[in-house]
């Protein structure tokens, strides 16, 4: 394939994204239960379920139509604290995805505008124990691989790699925002669920945008 | 699991339905999954919204109704309502004069509303304008958390904030009547048994027999501390001493003083624990002005209570004495 990520490419992403949330349902609502309310698994998976299902309703035309639609799905669809956090992500997307092909640089841009978005609904800081220590990292780790000239397969190994590591980083956290943010010192010890999924929509990305040798 | 459901992702509509049929002065909507009062929008008057998770019955569309809300968003079983449902709320309320939402604080629910307000500027010129209640004094140091939970002082700001727009007073006013009264109000709760949320099918939280949790929140979350069940007297002292200690209620011209039931607990028990919270106020030299007893924001069958206090004034007095005529609260009509 080409070193872009076309529409078809995106699609591909968030089917992968839709494939490996409801896998991993049950791992997700275990982590939640242990520091939140039990419900980040099955809120995820019936949203991504909606966003599979409008996709073939009504597919999209272009890159930015296709990020439009997942964010207006995932934010009348989830409810909780993870619609609109998810949506907001996938809508600042949309603003940056234009209608061709998205380049490893675009492709960076348009994810950091999504944590932007990310970071102005939810208000968390790095550290606070939220996807935003998952999906800074991996953003960070795009930002240099651009920089360097890496081709767009291996940025995304190396964002997917450094969010996997965020994710990760998040059991010592003390939590701070959230529910998880009401058990203070017991939340420590116990891996982030908004971190666990974002790390996915990462994933989902090498595996679907970027084959053996991308 | 044992409950009164045919399926556990139908509670919310079949809870709904069976709300209509009880209730034919309210107007349900099950497509937009909102209550909303049967003459919205009233001309002039500012329009009142509110929502939140489902489980907490009779919070919010048992207050929907003459003198308090003018519509509720009832969200899935402890989850926030999506800004679709605000927003049409919304709508189906403006009557004119703008509307207030009344948001308790949680992460998710403070989002979703804040996404309809949005939506709600970026569609129409209707001016809205959110309340955001957290008077939930169990959680201390809201620079590292979320901040402190919307509890029961929730109730008593839906009845007065509802009562002043009933009076026909502008947005601006409404909205610092019912900032007046968070500002003005605390709460405390606790918990005897856990709740199982109907989609999860097994308890919340464990919490062994001869034990409870002191400062838990409404959807299970933990609290201050677990210790061993006591007589109501020394529960009382638990849930009141921090609230006094958190405001100067002495000061002012009494309170509302409210004993809330968490879902699983009767009503005898409450009056119960009345006497104590009472005593315990007397001996403060807090003078309690009204009272409000009974299960009005609850966590599906958990077993417990909360108290909550308002410091009150006359006009918040005269407010809460105002007509009210709802499913779950009615007086004056």
């Amino acid at each position: 394939m080409a070193d872009g990520l076309d529409l078809s490419a995106l699609e591909s992403w968030i089917r992968e994204f839709a494939r490996l949330v409801a896998d991993r349902r049950d791992e997700l609502t275990e982590l939640d239960s242990a520091i939140g309310d039990a419900d980040h698994g099955a809120n995820m998976d019936r949203g991504m379920s909606a966003v599979v299902t409008a996709l073939e309703a009504t597919p999209p035309t272009d890159p930015a139509a296709l990020l439009k639609q997942v964010g207006m799905t995932l934010v009348s669809k989830v409810g909780g604290a993870s619609g609109p956090l998810y949506g907001t992500l996938f809508l600042r997307m949309a603003g940056v995805a234009g209608d061709g092909t998205l380049d490893a640089e675009t492709w960076a841009r348009a994810l950091r505008a999504g944590l932007d978005g990310v970071v102005a609904r939810g208000k968390a800081e790095p550290g606070d124990k939220t996807m935003v220590d998952a999906l800074g990292p991996a953003c960070d780790a795009l930002d240099a691989a651009v920089a360097e000239g890496a081709s767009l397969g291996e940025a995304l190994r190396r964002s997917a790699a450094a969010a996997a590591q965020g994710r990760d980083g998040t059991v010592p956290m003390l939590a701070r925002k959230g529910r998880a943010s009401y058990l203070g010192e017991r939340s420590v010890g116990h891996q982030d669920p908004g971190a666990t999924s974002a790390t996915l929509l990462v994933d989902a990305a090498v595996t679907a945008l970027a084959p053996a040798g991308g | 699991m044992k409950k009164l459901i045919n399926d556990p992702s139908h509670v919310v509509a079949d809870a709904l339905r069976g709300m209509a049929l009880a209730h034919p002065e309210l107007r349900v909507d099950h497509d937009k999954r909102i209550v909303v009062r049967s003459d919205a929008p009233v001309q002039g008057k500012v329009g009142l919204v509110s929502g939140g998770g489902s489980g907490h019955e009779p919070m919010h569309a048992g207050f929907v109704g003459l003198g308090m809300l003018d519509a509720a968003c009832p969200g899935e079983v402890f989850t926030s309502p999506v800004p679709d449902q605000i927003v049409a709320a919304t709508q189906a309320v403006d009557g004119g004069a703008g509307v207030l939402h009344i948001v308790k604080n949680y992460t998710g629910d403070v989002m979703n509303f804040e996404m309809a307000a949005e939506l709600v500027a970026a569609e129409s010129g209707t001016e809205v304008v959110p309340v955001v209640i957290d008077d939930d004094v169990a959680v201390q140091d809201s620079l590292y958390t979320a901040g402190r939970r919307g509890v029961g002082v929730t109730v008593l700001a839906e009845k007065i904030a509802g009562a002043a727009a009933e009076q026909g007073r502008p947005l601006a006013e409404v909205a610092d009547v019912a900032r007046r009264v968070d500002t003005n109000g605390r709460s405390m709760g606790m918990a005897l048994t856990s709740c199982t949320v109907p989609a999860a099918g097994h308890p919340t939280f464990e919490l062994p027999e001869g034990e409870m949790e002191i400062g838990i929140g409404i959807h299970g979350e933990p609290g201050r501390r677990r210790v061993p069940v006591a007589p109501a007297r020394e529960v009382a002292e638990m849930l009141v001493e921090p609230i006094l200690a958190d405001l100067d209620f002495a000061s002012g011209e009494g309170v509302i003083a409210f004993v809330n039931g968490m879902g699983g607990t009767p009503l005898i028990e409450l009056y119960v624990m009345y006497a104590e919270v009472a005593a315990i106020l007397e001996k403060s030299g807090v003078p309690i002005a009204r009272n409000l007893v009974g299960s009005y924001i609850t966590s599906l069958e958990m077993a417990g209570c909360s108290v909550t206090l308002l410091k009150a004034d006359d006009e918040l007095l005269r407010l809460w004495d105002a007509p009210v005529r709802t499913p779950a609260l009615r007086w004056g009509v």
